[in-house]
């Protein structure tokens, strides 16, 4: 059934990751990426992998999940593998058949070129599992705040954000049950050519639409009826507040920072 | 054999997942042509889950379904056909309402049956006429119907497709007295007239004592018991005990039963129970004088 997609991949719990400041593990990750692409050698590329450790150990999230979210993309890590791999042909040969010739060079960037993209996913990763969809729309906005001089549309982005998450579970489920009542009416979902299974979709579509419509507009009425009219002014249930351990976490990854740039330095292998 | 039979019928959901839920638990029931049941039970008691396999919606987990002595997924090719003779109307069937206007929908059923032109004209103008809905209402777009018309207009398009059992889930929802009333009644009409097999499902009570002969009450994801109206009303306490209620007056007459009063009739709806008391009124003044 439809329903067994799972969106959004918040994983709840307890750890100091979870805890930490939303804005804080934002500002963090993103930190985290420069790190992952100022490394120059394999010794850069190692503290990136041991602040990575610490925070996957520190979170709590099984290795299983960790491992799933790389899975859609393997392929691209394959495919840019296999270019490093057979085009780059700089370096002493290691293998040579026909016109296949396989160097060092080739063979290290292939490597390399893994290990910073899987990095960078169970980086981004961690993101999201220790931090529910909402927070993290509630600390993007905040980040984007400062832009709203230029006036840029910080909170409407964030309340759109917000609401789409909130509603696409129900659209799921929605779907799942105009899909039954129309195969009861006996709705041929399954079989025929590109055309005719997409005129099926139409009995499917339209009741759709037709009620995210009015849940939309249901929504809108009762948010204007608590008196919702943008986000000047607006106070927040949950204040965001910056504790010792955020910046206890915003120091480590300076320091990590420094370390590569030190390590680029002395140790460029 | 009835017409629709289960064996073992169970069904999971969210199999393998911390969310795992039993719906269904090893249901046996035996339905005859014909009868025109209720289905009754708290909220989340698996009725809806029930019902969906009686059309091949769903799959059993494990335990069989035979609808009409053919039993589901024996045969997938036969699918289809099956579930022209099972018609099931979702509960809220306005919301799938979508043609440009309500001929067109009411035939959308029909027409996948493959029936003749003529065939599917005549099937609309006839549930029309059954379910209320007047001839130039046809021609507008469901969308411009109100709830309780464009409800009526969804139940036609099930009950257009001639099915041998219409099984609709709690078809009265949200609607006003009247209008509960009103979509009860055509029920009834409409078994009647065509003296096939109808499965009711709701909440309430009182909906289900008017309107069906038999009932069946379902308490967490089992069987309780499949039984006509006054047995299953005799054990109004077990029923309590699950979030049930015995229809109101039912419980007024067990009390004046009790309290020495005699009468043959179980009651069940309030104008049943008006003529009762007239009757008994009318008896004990000749007895006075
Ligand atoms: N699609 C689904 N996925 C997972 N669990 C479900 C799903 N549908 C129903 N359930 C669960 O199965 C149980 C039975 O649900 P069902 O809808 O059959 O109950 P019901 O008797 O029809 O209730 P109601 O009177 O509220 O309509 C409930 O506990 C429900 O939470
Ligand atoms: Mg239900």
């Amino acid at each position: 059934m439809i329903k067994d997609i799972t969106i959004g991949q918040f994983f709840p719990g307890q750890s100091v990751i979870h805890r930490l400041d939303p804005r804080m593990k934002l500002l963090i990750t993103v930190l985290y990426i420069v790190m992952l692409f100022i490394a120059k050698g394999f010794s850069g590329l190692g503290a990136g992998v041991i602040f990575m450790l610490i925070g996957f150990l520190l979170s709590g999230i099984p290795i299983k999940m960790m491992l799933k979210s790389v899975k859609p993309i393997l392929p691209i890590i394959i495919f840019t593998g296999i270019l490093n791999l057979f085009f780059i042909t700089s370096g002493n040969i290691i293998f040579e058949w026909k016109f296949i010739k396989i160097t060092d060079n080739g063979l290290r960037t292939m490597a390399f070129m893994a290990i910073r993209i899987i990095l960078l996913i169970f980086g981004t990763s961690l993101l999201t599992y220790t931090t529910s969809p909402i927070t993290l729309t509630d600390a993007i906005e905040r980040v984007l705040s400062p832009l709203k001089i230029i006036k840029f549309p910080a909170h409407e982005i964030a309340m759109m954000m917000t609401i789409a998450l909130r509603f696409i579970p129900t659209l799921i489920e929605e779907t799942d049950k105009i899909m039954s009542a129309q195969k009861a009416r006996g709705a041929d979902l399954e079989s025929g050519n590109l055309i005719r299974r997409a005129k099926a979709l139409i009995p499917i579509l339209i009741p759709l639409f037709v009620s995210a419509f009015r849940r939309a507009e249901d929504l809108a009425l009762a948010m204007e009826c608590r008196c919702y009219r943008g986000g000047e002014g607006r106070t927040r249930l949950k204040q965001l507040k910056t504790a010792p351990r955020d910046y206890f976490a915003l120091a480590l990854t300076v320091i990590f920072i420094a370390a590569i740039i030190l390590l680029n330095r002395y140790s460029p292998i | 054999m009835g017409i629709i039979r289960t064996e073992d019928l169970t069904y999971v959901y969210g199999e393998g997942t911390p969310f795992r839920k039993v719906a269904v638990d090893g249901v046996n029931i035996d339905i005859d042509e014909g009868e025109i049941v209720g289905i009754i039970g708290h909220t989340g008691s698996g009725k809806s889950t029930l019902i969906q396999h009686f059309n091949g919606l769903l799959k059993p987990t494990s335990g069989k379904v035979f609808i009409d002595g053919e039993e589901l997924f024996a045969d997938k090719s036969r699918l289809k056909e099956i579930r022209f003779k099972v018609g099931l109307v979702f509960q809220y069937p306005e919301y799938q309402l979508f043609e440009e206007t309500v001929y067109k929908d009411i035939a959308f059923g029909p027409k996948n049956m493959g029936l003749s032109d003529d065939e599917v004209d005549r099937r609309i103008k006839e549930t029309a006429r059954l379910v209320g809905l007047k001839p130039e209402l046809l021609d507008k777009s469901p969308f411009e119907l109100s709830g309780g018309q464009k409800r009526r207009a969804a139940i036609a398009g099930v009950m257009a497709m001639e099915p041998k059992v219409l099984i609709l889930d709690e078809p009265t929802a949200g609607l006003d007295p009247h209008g509960r009333d009103r979509i009860l009644g055509l029920i009834k009409e409409y078994h009647a007239e065509k003296g096939t097999t109808v499965l009711l499902v709701s909440h309430s009570m009182e909906d289900v004592a008017k309107t069906v002969s038999k009932i069946l009450v379902m308490n967490d994801a089992k069987v309780f018991m499949y039984s006509d109206r006054s047995s299953v009303f005799a054990r109004s306490e077990e029923l309590s005990a699950m979030g049930l209620t015995v229809p109101q007056v039912t419980k007024v007459f067990d009390r004046l039963r009790a309290m020495g009063i005699e009468f043959q009739d179980e009651v069940f709806s309030i104008d049943y129970a008006k003529g009762l008391v007239l009757r008994l009124l009318e008896e004990k003044r000749k007895n006075l004088d």
